[in-house]
C-alpha cells in the first residue's frame, strides 16, 4: 500500500515531465531533467559549484539517461532525506550506504573504508586499530552529536578504553567554512593531532591538499565485529517504489562502470574489492 | 523502601507564601495563609524593590494578565481567576480562534499585556498581536528568520513562547536572535545575533524578563554546541553577561560565590576536568527551557540539556556541567550553587524542566524549594538557598535508576540499563523523559502539581554501525515504545506533601502540552490527538472538552478580558519532536526517525494533520458571543475515539 502522501509526489513528478521513464506524450521543448539532492558544502562528495565526484556521477548517469542535472541543496545531515527526497525536491541521493532503509538504493558502485592519516614522519604507518602506539597517540574522529551515533572508529577506540586522548571534531562544523569535515584531516597537517580516524573519501581527498605531505593508510581490519564494519558499500538512492528510476540509475552505472572507476581514482577515493566485507 | 539515607523526611503542608501573600487567595485557605503571610512579613521586604503585595507578580502585570508564560516568576503557571469554576466549565464556548498560517508544531503560551495577545509561531517566528476579546489582528511583525536555520534544529522549528514586560515583547527566533519589539506599534526596538545557526546553534525557549534583563539561552545539544545562558539589557539588547556550562570556571561564571552542596561539585574548572581533552568545547548544556526567579535571593534557577555527543562511551567523567540545575545571581550571572541531576548522562535526559518555587514544610521547618519534574522520572525538592536535595521520589515508571542518593546527589544506576557500548531493552523512561519540557502548574489551593508527561521506555542498540561522513546515515540507536499499560501519556496530580499521585488520566499520546490550573478549581491541557480538556483539579475528572483542529502541544493560559470576563487560550498545532510523525516524515519506512520517538508514533497521522489554530473560549463564548451549538450539552462527552479518559483509582499505586 502506498500511502497517500507519497502516491501524491509520483503523481506530481510524473506530471512535471521529470519522470524519466515517463518521457511526456506531447512535444515538449525541455528536455527531462534528473533532480539530484545534494549539499552544496561537502567536498569530496559535492558542492554547489559541482565540483564532487558525486556532481561528476550525477552528470555522468544523467547523460545516459538523455537528460539534465538540476539540484536541490541541502546540507547533509539529520533530516537530509526527510527535506529532500522524502518531500518531493528531488528524486536522487548520489551516495548512501548499500541498503539505507529509508531509500530504494542501486546496486554498490563503490566500496570504501576507514583510513588512517598521519603526517608522513610517522613510522611505520600505522594499520591497524590494535596498534599499541594509539594509546599514546593524540587520535582526531569524528563526533556526531545525536542518536549516541559515532563513527565506527570511535567505537572501537572505545571499546578499548582509548577515550582520553581522542579528540572530537563535530561532523557539522562550521557550515560557514568550506567543507566542515575536512577540519580533521587539516588538524593533522596542523599538528593538532597526530592521527585521523576518518572516512576514507574524504581522507583520500584531502590528505593529498595540505601543506605537510601526509599518508593515508586504509584499517586492515575490515570491522570491529558484527555491527561496527569498517567498510561500507555506497550505492545510489531514489524514493522508495520509483522502481523504475532505480533500475536505470543502476543500469547506467553499470554500463558506465570504467568511468565511474576512472572518477572515484580521480578523486582519491581509497577503493576496496567486493568481498572484503561491509556492512549494507 | 526508598527513604533517604538521611532518615525521612516529614514534608508537611505547603505555605507558598508568593501566592497567599498576594491576598487573592484570602478566605480560600486562611489556616495555611496565615503563618505564609507572617513568613512573609518576617523576612521583610524581598530583594529587588518589587511593587505590590506579590513578589513573585512580574511588576505591572495585573491579576488577570499573563505576562510570562509561566504566568509568575515562581513558574506555578496558577490563574487567581475564579470565574470559571468547576461548576460552570461545562459551558464554555469557543470565543474566537485565528490562524497563525504556519503548519510546524506550535508549543508556544499565548501571553496577554496591556490589552493585547501576543502570539509567536514557530519559524519563521511571526509575532501576531491580537485584541484578546475580539480576536481582531493588531499587528504582526516578521523577523525574517532565516530558512536555513530549519535545517539546524534538532526536533522540530518550535518556539515556547514570548515574554512581556513595560510595553515591550521579547522572545528568541530560531536563527538565534532575540527580538524587543513595542507592544503598541509592533514596531522592532533591537534585535541581536547571539549564536550562529551554521555552529549548530538555534534558540527555541521562551525568554524571562526581570528588572530590566532579558534571561535566553541557546538550544542545539544534539548539534554539537556549547550551551550558554546570557543576560541582555531590556532597553538596548546589549549583553550584559554570559555564562557558558562547559569550560573553564570563568567562562561558567563560577567564583567566590560559588557554593554547591555536593563534594562532587566542587573542584576547580570541573567543566574542563570532567572531560576528555577539548569535548567540552562541543559538551552541549544548552538551555532551551525554562528560567525561574525569586525576588528575594535575586537568583534565577534553571538547568541545561543534555551532555554532547549522546555517545557515553566517547565523553568519560561526569561532563559538567551538563544536566545541571544552577542558581545564578540575576545580576551578575555569578554561580551559587549547581546540581547535576544527571552526571555523565547516559539516556538524553536533559536537564532543562520547569523549576517551581515554592514553599516547602519539611520536617516542621518551612524550606525554601526548588521543585523540579525531572525527565529522570525523579520529583526532586531542593533547597534553592543550598542546592541541597531534599527528595526525589520517583511520580512515574522509572528502572534506569533505583533511586537518588540524597548524602552524594548522585542517581543509583541500575547497571543493566546503561548504554554506551552495550545494549539495552526497556530502559524506562525513554529518552524523552518521564516528562519532557511539557511544564507542569501548582495550586496553592489543592496543594497539587499537575503533570502533563509520558509514558514511553526505549531499546538501545549499542555498539551497531555508525556514521558515514558525506552521506546522510547515521546508524540507528533507540527505539521507543509505550510503556507499562500500553498508553504513551498521562495527565497526573501530585501531591507534594504526600509524595504520591492522586489522581492520573491516560492518554493515547504524550501528553505533550502545558497545563494551567485556576483558582476555579480547574485544570487545562490538551493532547496530540486534538482535545483541550478541563478536568476537575481535586479529583482529575474530565469536566468539559474542546475538538480542535490539530494536535495540542501548545500551553494553555487563561486571562481577564476587558470586558471583565475569563478567557482560556491555547494552540493547536501538532509537532515537535513528539509529533515528528505527523509532519509526513515516513516513519513506516524508518523507525528511527527523530531520534526514536517516531517508533513509538506511527499512528499519530491516523489522528491528526498540521496546521497551527490558536482557539479562546469563554462562558457562553464571551464578548463575542458566538453562535450558540444547539447540541451543547452533548459536547463535554460525546465523539472519542476510543479509551482515552480511563482514570485510574485515586490511591496512588503508580508503582
Amino acid at each position: 500500500m502506498i500511502p497517500a502522501r507519497r502516491l501524491g509526489a509520483v503523481v506530481a513528478l510524473v506530471s512535471g515531465g521529470i519522470a524519466l521513464w515517463a518521457l511526456p506524450a506531447r512535444p515538449s521543448v525541455r528536455p527531462p531533467v534528473l533532480r539530484v539532492c545534494s549539499d552544496p558544502n561537502n567536498l569530496p562528495f559535492s558542492n554547489r559549484a559541482e565540483e564532487g565526484f558525486e556532481n561528476r556521477l550525477a552528470r555522468l548517469i544523467a547523460g545516459e539517461l538523455g537528460a539534465e542535472v538540476r539540484y536541490t541543496w541541502w546540507a547533509q545531515r539529520r533530516g537530509f532525506v526527510r527535506n529532500t527526497l522524502g518531500a518531493g525536491e528531488c528524486d536522487l541521493v548520489a551516495g548512501v550506504p548499500a541498503g539505507f532503509d529509508p531509500v530504494a538504493t542501486t546496486v554498490p558502485y563503490y566500496r570504501s573504508t576507514y583510513v588512517f592519516v598521519t603526517r608522513r614522519d610517522l613510522t611505520p604507518p600505522l594499520a591497524s586499530i590494535d596498534d599499541p602506539r594509539l594509546r599514546r597517540l593524540r587520535i582526531g574522529v569524528h563526533l556526531i552529536g545525536d542518536d549516541y551515533a559515532a563513527p565506527p572508529p570511535a567505537t572501537a577506540l572505545a571499546r578499548r578504553g582509548i577515550v582520553r586522548n581522542l579528540r572530537g571534531y563535530s561532523i557539522y562544523g562550521d557550515y560557514r567554512d568550506p567543507n566542515p569535515p575536512a577540519r580533521l584531516v587539516e588538524a593533522v597537517a596542523k599538528g593538532e593531532v597526530d592521527v585521523a580516524l576518518v572516512w576514507g573519501p574524504l581522507g583520500g581527498y584531502f590528505a593529498g591538499r595540505q601543506e605537510v605531505p601526509l599518508r593515508v593508510t586504509p584499517m586492515r581490519e575490515t570491522d570491529d565485529g558484527p555491527g561496527t564494519p569498517f567498510v561500507f558499500a555506497i550505492a545510489m538512492g531514489v524514493r522508495r517504489g520509483d522502481t523504475e528510476l532505480v533500475r536505470r540509475v543502476g543500469a547506467a552505472l553499470d554500463r558506465r562502470r570504467a568511468e565511474v572507476r576512472r572518477i572515484l581514482e580521480e578523486y582519491g577515493v581509497p577503493l576496496v574489492p567486493a568481498g572484503s566485507g561491509e556492512a549494507t | 523502601m526508598r527513604s533517604t539515607s538521611r532518615g525521612s523526611l516529614v514534608f508537611g503542608f505547603l505555605l507558598s507564601a508568593p501566592l497567599l501573600a498576594s491576598g487573592v487567595l484570602a478566605g480560600c485557605n486562611s489556616s495555611s495563609s496565615a503563618p505564609a503571610r507572617d513568613a512573609a512579613a518576617a523576612s521583610g521586604q524581598p530583594a529587588g524593590t518589587r511593587v505590590g503585595a506579590d513578589p513573585m507578580r512580574p511588576p505591572g502585570a495585573q491579576p488577570g494578565e499573563w505576562t510570562i508564560p509561566a504566568k509568575d516568576y515562581a513558574s506555578t503557571r496558577f490563574s487567581d481567576l475564579d470565574q470559571i469554576t468547576a461548576q460552570n466549565v461545562g459551558g464554555l464556548r469557543l470565543a474566537w480562534s485565528f490562524s497563525t498560517g504556519v503548519l510546524r508544531g506550535h508549543e508556544a503560551a499565548p501571553i496577554v499585556a496591556d490589552g493585547t495577545m501576543f502570539v509567536v509561531t514557530p519559524w519563521p517566528n511571526y509575532l501576531y498581536a491580537l485584541d484578546p476579546v475580539t480576536g481582531e489582528q493588531k499587528w504582526r511583525y516578521d523577523p525574517g528568520t532565516a530558512r536555513a536555520a530549519q535545517g539546524v534544529a534538532c526536533c522540530d522549528v518550535v518556539n515556547r513562547g514570548a515574554a512581556y514586560a513595560d510595553g515591550r515583547v521579547f522572545f528568541n527566533t530560531l536563527d538565534v536572535h532575540t527580538v524587543a519589539v513595542d507592544a503598541q506599534s509592533g514596531k522592532e526596538l533591537w534585535k541581536v545575533k547571539l549564536g550562529e545557526i551554521n555552529r549548530g546553534e538555534t534558540m527555541t525557549m521562551a525568554p524571562l524578563v526581570v528588572d530590566g534583563k532579558v534571561y535566553v539561552g541557546n538550544s542545539g545539544g544534539e548539534m554539537g554546541v556549547r550551551g550558554w545562558i546570557t543576560a541582555l539589557d531590556a532597553a538596548s539588547g546589549e549583553i550584559a553577561w554570559r555564562a557558558y556550562h562547559t569550560g573553564p570556571d570563568a567562562d561558567v561564571l563560577i567564583g567566590p560565590r560559588f557554593k554547591p552542596f555536593y563534594p562532587s561539585h566542587q573542584g576547580k574548572d570541573l567543566g574542563v576536568t570532567t572531560w576528555p581533552p577539548d569535548q567540552w568545547k562541543v559538551g552541549g548544556g544548552a538551555v532551551w527551557g525554562w528560567i525561574s526567579y525569586d525576588p528575594e535571593t535575586n537568583a534565577i534557577y534553571y538547568g541545561t540539556s543534555n551532555p554532547g555527543v549522546w555517545n557515553p562511551a566517547l565523553r568519560p567523567g561526569d561532563n559538567k556541567w551538563a544536566s545541571t540545575i544552577f542558581a545564578r545571581d540575576a545580576d551578575t550571572g555569578e554561580a551559587l550553587w549547581a546540581y547535576q541531576t544527571t552526571p555523565h548522562d547516559e539516556h538524553d535526559y536533559d536537564g532543562v524542566n520547569e523549576l517551581l518555587l515554592l514553599d516547602l514544610e519539611v520536617g516542621g521547618q518551612s524550606r525554601k524549594v526548588a521543585v523540579r519534574p525531572g525527565r529522570t522520572g525523579f520529583m526532586y525538592i531542593i533547597d534553592r538557598l543550598t542546592g541541597e536535595v531534599l527528595s526525589a521520589e520517583p511520580y512515574g515508571h522509572v528502572n534506569w535508576a533505583s533511586r537518588v542518593d540524597l548524602e552524594t546527589g548522585r542517581p543509583v544506576l541500575n547497571e543493566e540499563k546503561r548504554t554506551g557500548n552495550r545494549s539495552a531493552t526497556n530502559i524506562c523512561p525513554a529518552a524523552p523523559g518521564l516528562k519532557d519540557w511539557q511544564p507542569s502548574a501548582f495550586s496553592p489551593r489543592t496543594r497539587l502539581l499537575y503533570l502533563p508527561h509520558n509514558n514511553l521506555c526505549m531499546d538501545y542498540e549499542g555498539g551497531e554501525a555508525g556514521y558515514i561522513a558525506g552521506t546522510p546515515y547515521v546508524g540507528a540507536r533507540v527505539k521507543m515504545y509505550a510503556g507499562p499499560g500500553g498508553h504513551r501519556g498521562v495527565y497526573s496530580a501530585w501531591d507534594l506533601a504526600a509524595q504520591k499521585e492522586v489522581w492520573s488520566i491516560k492518554e493515547r499520546f504524550p501528553v505533550w502540552s502545558g497545563t494551567v490550573v485556576t483558582a476555579g478549581d480547574v485544570a487545562f491541557y490538551g493532547t496530540m490527538d486534538r482535545w483541550f480538556k478541563a478536568v476537575h483539579a481535586r479529583t482529575g475528572e474530565l469536566l468539559w472538552r474542546f475538538r480542535v483542529g490539530s494536535g495540542i502541544i501548545g500551553q494553555p493560559v487563561t486571562y481577564l478580558g476587558s470586558d471583565g470576563r475569563q478567557y482560556v487560550a491555547i494552540l493547536s498545532g501538532v509537532g515537535g519532536w513528539a509529533g515528528a510523525t505527523a509532519l509526513g516524515l515516513m516513519p513506516e519506512i524508518d523507525p528511527f526517525i527523530a531520534l526514536g520517538f517516531g517508533n513509538a508514533m506511527t499512528d499519530l497521522p491516523d489522528y491528526t494533520a498540521q496546521g497551527g489554530m490558536l482557539y479562546v473560549f469563554a462562558l457562553d463564548g464571551g464578548a463575542q458571543g458566538g453562535e450558540r451549538p444547539s447540541d451543547a450539552a452533548d459536547n463535554a462527552g460525546e465523539g472519542t475515539v476510543g479509551q482515552p479518559d480511563e482514570r485510574t483509582s485515586q490511591t496512588g499505586t503508580r508503582r
